[in-house]
């Protein structure tokens, strides 16, 4: 099983890299553009098929490495298609 | 009976991951300085005892992959050197090091992206804010330092609540200044909380610190404005 887990800064956390994104989108005139926040995103190829043990698992990577529970918020997504 | 600690045998050790690049730095100034070569600790190796004063290096642990430091933290050394921590031994953790820290909870807070998203390779003036820390007492309240920085990840953040304990505790050692001293934004390179470049724990024992001193340990270097700190922890374990 596949799961997907996005890592973003905290909405209070100054993203320098999204603030910089952002300026140059309406550079290009893209107007529209109000803010942009640049994150991470991980894939995970988990062994198993326990959909509820694995969320909790992924659950603890998450706390424990993938993210830090200090500046960063997590979600996670799974996909049964390997392919998704 | 215990034996005679033996005067070939350094208290202190530099740990080193893949990726460090600051370790021979330190290895050199703590020989210059001590005297006798520290002990080279693979990331590997677990145990630590016996050492009164262990460095985490700067450089780029693990290609900073993911976050600084966020991979360090799990090697065994750093399980050696949590417990060596609580045993009292003194830890200092420069730029990646400080980073490794703060991921392993030994020091609060996190290292974010500088502000202006430029690595930042220059020398800063720090303004030393206590002596009574066994890694400042060869330095005088309020005295400029000299030493440079070279991080892309440096800006200290800290949540607003958390930022006025850590000030009111006294725990913030170095802020960034200008050469006369005076503590302003425009001498923030990175964007850090209170211009913020070195802080300890309530008890004093870990240093993390963004700047380089190993960097600055010698005038023929720049400056030897980084020495004193090592000879302040080197009183303070040969005390």
């Amino acid at each position: 099983m596949r799961a997907r887990v996005a890592v973003r800064l905290k909405p209070a956390i100054l993203d320098p890299q999204g603030k910089t994104v952002n300026q140059a989108l309406l550079q290009l005139g893209y107007s529209e553009v109000t803010g942009v926040r640049i994150g991470k995103l991980i894939e995970l190829d988990l062994d198993g098929a326990d959909r509820v043990a694995l969320q909790s698992r992924v659950e603890e990577m998450s706390r424990k490495l993938l993210s830090n529970p200090l500046v960063e918020d997590f979600e996670i997504q799974f996909a049964d298609d390997p392919s998704a | 009976m215990t034996p005679a600690p033996d005067s070939t045998v350094s208290p202190w050790g530099v740990i080193i991951f893949p990726g460090s690049n600051c370790d021979h730095d330190a290895v050199e100034t703590i020989r210059r300085i001590t005297g006798i070569p520290p002990r080279e600790i693979w990331h590997r190796e677990e145990n630590l005892a016996g050492l009164k004063a262990v460095v985490v290096p700067g450089g780029f642990s693990y290609g900073d992959y993911l976050r600084s430091g966020a991979i360090a933290r799990f090697a065994k050394a750093m399980d050696g050197l949590l417990s060596a921590a609580n045993n009292g031994t003194l830890a200092l953790g420069i730029c990646n090091g400080f980073q490794i820290l703060t991921e392993a909870g030994l020091l609060p807070g996190a290292l974010l992206r500088n502000v202006g998203l430029r690595f930042i390779c220059r020398d800063v003036y720090l303004h030393v804010e206590r002596t009574d820390t066994p890694f400042t007492s060869r330095y005088q309240v309020g005295q400029v330092l000299r030493i440079p920085i070279a991080h892309n990840e440096g800006n200290y953040y800290l949540p607003p609540s958390e930022l006025a304990e850590l000030e009111a505790n006294r725990q913030v050692v170095f802020r960034y200044c200008d050469r006369y001293g005076n503590i302003v934004p425009e001498a923030n390179p990175n964007g850090s909380a209170n211009n913020i470049a070195g802080i300890v724990n309530r008890a004093g024992t870990v240093l993390g610190m963004m700047p380089h001193p190993e960097r600055r340990s010698d005038s023929l270097l720049g400056s030897p404005d980084g020495a004193p700190l090592f000879q302040s922890v080197n009183d303070h374990i040969a005390g």
